[in-house]
């Protein structure tokens, strides 16, 4: 046996004498990839230095918020391997579906948290309220998320919130298209449509974080952005 | 994490007029530890909380626990009197629905799920059943009548209903009723064989089920639902649907919502829902626009909480 060859060059890329550097190389997937890389440089993607004024635990609870997103998801996953009402007849089902319903609670818990010490940051300056409405959509697209969960969950709490849950979303004329009596269309929602809407939400609000940078204490700031508020 | 003086190659623009001090920062050890942290903390509540599964409440069981308030619940989807028969949109056009003002949104919303709760609920499941010659007679006697005289026999027998001692059908005062006692009765021994629950879930002939529309808009037609409701302090006077069953922190997010039940005028209004959703509505955009809104967006800066987040760049002599 032949011992493998290292540092095998990828096949994605090709050697430097045929992808030219000058002049620069055309065409739409060249020009994405100058456009990404010139918003936002890997530097400014996973930054290693911040300034000091980061030094406070209030923004460690973003970080919790999409970490313990990640563990709503995956443990939901894990809940839909053997479909909706596996948890009812199992003891690994029951606790997984625990582990769902409290990897939720405390996603809003750290979420609210974080959301309102946003706001006492004011953490919309600096252009900036994109970041902010990024996050509140996502914070009330979470909402809906977790309700759908509580009206699939085939039960009595599934009965009594459904049954009262229709008399707001019907008062508006919203329940015309979104029944939430339909446990099938719910489910939908619930495992589907929401979680890709709020996926997409999330990411965009992170590399907003991330292209914008976390929002200094008002001294920082400029004057005008301080109290103005740009997107 | 130490602190630096140079500056990343790349930093961000908010930091770009930062000319204090820099630290070292590992975000994805943070994403890490913040991901063992969340997951740790789940599996501790889990195992230690584990989550509430109180059994659906099942139309035979209603039929078979509370066979009184079960046969005044048909008598009124007979009549036209059921909550679900006089909703409106989008089962109906019993009533316009609830308005904000001019705004008449639940009409506009449209009967998008239409419900004939007489049909639906009653006389549809009763031709499932077979081989009852008396049912058959009394389906066909109510057949033949005249909307107005089927609506008069079923309103007597409500009413007569309401003051017979516990509502009992059995000490029901003789009257006028036509058919509609055999038929209500006969939908009571449906519902209590477990007939009813499939029945109405598969109205359409459809083998595969997945909207229980109908069963629970005649559940919530009771008052066995909110009564077993009640019981587990899910009242919507008892902060309603925000709560679950058991000593459990249900959605405890909803806390804003769920209040404005609870005080005037939405307590007392014959519109709470719409005037709720039309404030909550407001409150919203009010939250997802703040960074536009003059006034509110001032807030932070006039309530030092600022301070207390960022004490430790405060404390220092050069701010």
């Amino acid at each position: 046996m032949t011992t493998p060859p290292t540092n095998v060059p990828p096949t994605n890329v090709p050697p430097a004498d045929v992808r030219p550097d000058d002049p620069p190389a055309t065409g739409w997937t060249a020009a994405v990839r100058r456009r990404a890389v010139r918003t936002l440089p890997p530097d400014q993607l996973l930054p290693d230095y911040q300034p000091s004024y980061v030094a406070s635990w209030i923004y460690v609870f973003g970080m919790l918020s999409l970490t313990a997103l990640i563990v709503v998801v995956g443990t939901g996953s894990w809940l839909a391997l053997a479909g909706a009402a596996w948890w009812h007849s199992s003891p690994v089902g029951l606790f997984v579906n625990s582990l769902h319903l409290w990897s939720v609670e405390l996603f809003f818990f750290v979420m609210v948290i974080h959301l309102w010490g946003k706001f006492f940051m004011a953490a919309w300056r600096g252009r900036r309220a994109l970041t902010w409405i990024t996050g509140m959509v996502a914070f009330l697209g979470s909402i809906g998320t977790a309700f759908t969960g509580y009206l699939v969950q085939q039960n009595f709490d599934s009965q009594w919130i459904s049954t009262q849950a229709r008399d707001g979303l019907n008062s508006v004329g919203v329940g015309a298209w979104f029944n939430v009596l339909n446990t099938g269309q719910m489910l939908l929602w619930h495992v589907v449509l929401l979680p890709l809407v709020l996926g997409a939400i999330v990411v965009l609000h992170v590399l907003l974080v991330r292209l914008r940078g976390v929002v200094p204490p008002f001294e920082v700031a400029a004057p005008a952005a301080a109290e103005e508020a740009t997107s | 994490m130490t602190t630096a003086t140079r500056r990343s190659r790349a930093a961000s623009p908010a930091a770009q007029g930062w000319a204090g001090p820099w630290r070292s920062y590992d975000l994805v050890k943070e994403f890490v530890v913040a991901l063992l942290a969340m997951t740790l903390l789940t599996v501790g509540f889990a195992a230690v909380f584990s989550s509430p599964d109180e059994k659906p409440i099942t139309l035979q069981g209603w039929a078979q626990a509370d066979p009184n308030d079960f046969v005044a619940t048909a008598v009124s989807e007979l009549n036209g009197s059921s909550g679900t028969a006089e909703y409106g949109p989008p089962y109906n056009t019993a009533a316009d629905g609830q308005k904000i003002g001019p705004l008449v949104l639940q009409k506009w919303g449209g009967v998008r799920t239409p419900v004939d709760t007489a049909s639906d609920f009653v006389l549809t499941p009763l031709r499932s059943v077979p081989g009852d010659t008396e049912l058959s007679t009394a389906m066909a006697t109510y057949a033949a009548a005249s909307a107005d005289q089927q609506t008069s026999w079923a309103t007597s027998y409500g009413d007569a209903l309401t003051n017979a001692p516990d509502g009992d059908p059995a000490k029901v005062a003789a009257g006028e009723y036509g058919p509609v006692p055999v038929l209500t009765g006969r939908l009571l021994t449906l519902a209590q064989s477990g007939g009813l629950d499939g029945a109405l879930v598969s109205e359409g002939s459809q083998f595969y089920a997945s909207d229980f529309t109908k069963p629970l808009l005649f559940l919530a037609d009771s008052g066995y639902l909110e009564d077993q409701a009640r019981a587990q302090h899910l009242g919507g006077d008892q902060w309603g649907m925000m709560n679950e069953t058991g000593n459990y922190p249900g959605q405890a997010w909803l806390w804003l919502y769920t209040f404005w039940y609870q005080v005037p005028p939405f307590s007392t209004s014959d519109n709470a829902d719409a005037l709720v959703w039309g404030l909550m509505a407001v409150l919203t955009l009010v939250m997802v626009f703040v960074p536009f809104i003059p006034g509110i967006r001032s807030i932070p800066r006039a309530i030092p909480v600022y301070r207390l987040i960022w004490r430790a760049h405060y404390r220092r002599p050069t701010g």
